[in-house]
């Protein structure tokens, strides 16, 4: 089935200030965003789609001028695709302290006429969710047929469900959790730390000095990767396969496994931006929408709609974001009594696994969404 | 007489459910008997199905499934979430029945069980002749079956009376889907080839 083809992005301004979770205020905000089919005259057909920690509005498809560059979740929508663009009307966008278009920490503070920097105010999954909201205002969209993520994108799509029940028909929480464990936070508190400790980040206003911390980043990514995977995936992809056969007794690329985080390590440093990675990762970490109501999570899913058509998925290699923490989602809205279908996906992909193509994952996407009525 | 689906126990159990009990089917392949349920008796419904391809035509039928497996219990679901926690045709697939049947007790109000009766005459009439019963409600050969437990209507009601559960309802259909009707629980235990209960626990 061929994809979407040629596609382009937008760029839409927001005047209103949107107050930050954090206490910080961004005064005004550019949203990079991309649509894929027609929004129909009901504005009843529209799926959100949000990104996780390194993604962005361009979901599908590739630029007249850059036919290489094709959408991070291509595999998933398009005519005749789970996320069929003859029946809905697809909308991704950068989340507001992105790189990729958004108002981020690249972007001019107004206030200085400087990049923010290491100034751009902390930014939580709610406030990207309110930022939504607002997009969706702007399209006319009351309610979303669905809201969809995977691993950041689906406590997004979670956190929708809390805070406009009434505005999510269906709910689509992959690869995702509650809120992170001591482990993942410990995960991406190295991350930072190498980001934060490399002598050319300047305390985030490296754009100032004309440099990048792209030795920290490039770490941070390496480390990051290892997590998505699953080990098997890696002794089946690596083994301990070298290079050049035998070994050089010495620190240059050595084994398969270096080659590849180092390639990986080196590709993300080159574009991603180092603020955007320190601002994703502590979204991560604070989010746990059940502090609502004191930590208990059953009653924070009480606060969902009773109509809302949940799709929880987990994959059974995904350590990171293990299928016990889409389980702790789906227990709590059971004992709610929520309209909720969970999928234990077999998949060796590690927690990269929801942005793979295997007919069962895609099936149960494709079945899920078949059922909305329009 | 016909019967919804072709399964004669459905209809037994559309007729124990109320409009508005919430349902949920271990289970539940398709949903077929969630989505009869929720069409005629305006239930809510909810499938446990381990297998991918259930939980796929489920999503597919429309039925909220969660894929688990049995064998480990009910831990996602919390006390007394349904009024009736049905087991169709299953319980002589899973090795741990008295742990089922003591967690569909804690999550339900209300069990409702069916099993294909091993005593049933012809099945027994079949290993006398030497060799093991294959029928309407015993569909499998003794190499492909998913059959871990082989027990009687007594066996059933005996364990019930060990683990203290209250059979509330019990139904005995023959080969044909067609109600048994005799006295004695030895006979019905002779002429019923599939058995339908309903349990509960004293609270």
């Amino acid at each position: 089935m061929p994809g979407i083809g040629v596609v382009e992005s937008q760029r839409i301004h927001f005047s209103e200030p949107l107050h930050l979770r954090s206490g910080g205020i961004l005064p005004a905000y550019d949203l990079a965003v991309e649509t894929y089919g027609t929004l129909n005259a009901a504005r009843s057909n529209a799926i959100l789609v949000c990104h996780a920690l390194s993604g962005h509005h361009h979901l599908a498809g590739h630029y007249a001028d850059a036919p290489d560059n094709v959408g991070w979740w291509d595999n998933i929508i398009g005519p005749g695709r789970p996320l069929d663009t003859d029946k809905f009307f697809i909308v991704g966008l950068n989340n507001p302290g992105g790189c990729h278009g958004s108002t981020g920490p690249s972007s001019i503070n107004p206030a200085t006429g400087k990049p923010w920097g290491a100034d751009f105010p902390i930014i939580a999954v709610s406030d990207w969710v309110t930022a939504q909201a607002r997009l969706a205002d702007r399209f006319g969209i009351d309610s979303w047929a669905a809201v969809m993520g995977g691993s950041l994108g689906g406590m997004q799509a979670l956190r929708w469900t809390i805070s406009y029940p009434e505005r999510v028909r269906n709910a689509l929480i992959i690869a995702s959790a509650p809120k992170l464990t001591a482990q993942n936070i410990a995960f991406n508190d190295v991350a930072r730390q190498a980001i934060l400790t490399d002598p050319d980040f300047h305390g985030g206003h490296y754009y100032e000095h004309g440099t990048r911390p792209v030795r920290g980043l490039r770490l941070a990514r390496m480390l990051g990767h290892i997590t998505y995977l699953s080990d098997d995936q890696m002794g089946e992809k690596f083994g301990r396969e070298l290079r050049n056969g035998s070994f050089a007794f010495d620190y240059d690329v050595e084994f398969e496994v270096e080659s590849y985080l180092r390639y990986q390590g080196d590709k993300f440093a080159g574009y991603f931006d180092a603020n955007t990675y320190l601002l994703m990762t502590k979204a991560l970490d604070y989010f746990d929408p059940a502090r609502l109501d004191d930590g208990d999570l059953v009653k924070t899913m009480g606060r969902t709609h009773p109509n809302t058509n949940f799709f929880v998925a987990s994959f059974t290699t995904d350590w990171r974001f293990s299928p016990a923490r889409s389980r702790e989602i789906v227990a709590a809205l059971l004992a709610n009594g929520r309209k909720v279908s969970y999928a234990e996906i077999d998949l060796n992909f590690g927690h990269d696994s929801f942005l793979m193509e295997d007919p069962h994952y895609h099936g149960l996407v494709a079945a899920f969404l078949g059922n909305i009525a329009l | 007489m016909t019967h919804t689906l072709g399964r004669p126990d459905f209809d037994l159990i559309a007729g124990w459910v109320e409009p508005g009990h919430r349902v949920l089917d271990l289970g539940c392949g398709d949903g077929a008997l969630l989505k009869l349920l929720i069409t005629t008796r305006n239930v809510q419904g909810w499938g446990v199905d381990i297998e991918d391809a259930n939980v796929l035509a489920a999503i597919r039928n429309g039925i909220n499934v969660i894929q688990s497996n049995l064998e480990k219990g009910l831990a996602d679901f919390a006390d007394d979430a349904f009024d009736h926690v049905v087991l169709s045709r299953t319980l002589q697939t899973v090795r741990h029945t008295e742990h089922i049947l003591r967690e569909m007790l804690r999550v339900g109000r209300e069990a409702v069980v069916s099993f294909p009766n091993f005593a049933y005459w012809q099945n027994l009439r079949s290993v006398l002749d030497g060799r093991m019963p294959v029928s309407e409600d015993l569909p499998y050969q003794w190499y492909d079956s998913p059959n871990v437990r082989f027990f009687t209507l007594l066996d059933f009601e005996a364990l019930c009376g060990q683990m203290g559960l209250t059979i509330v309802e019990r139904r005995v259909l023959d080969e044909a889907g067609e109600i048994v009707l005799a006295d004695s629980p030895r006979d019905l235990n002779f002429l019923g080839s599939l058995a339908v209960y309903r349990l509960t626990r004293p609270r």
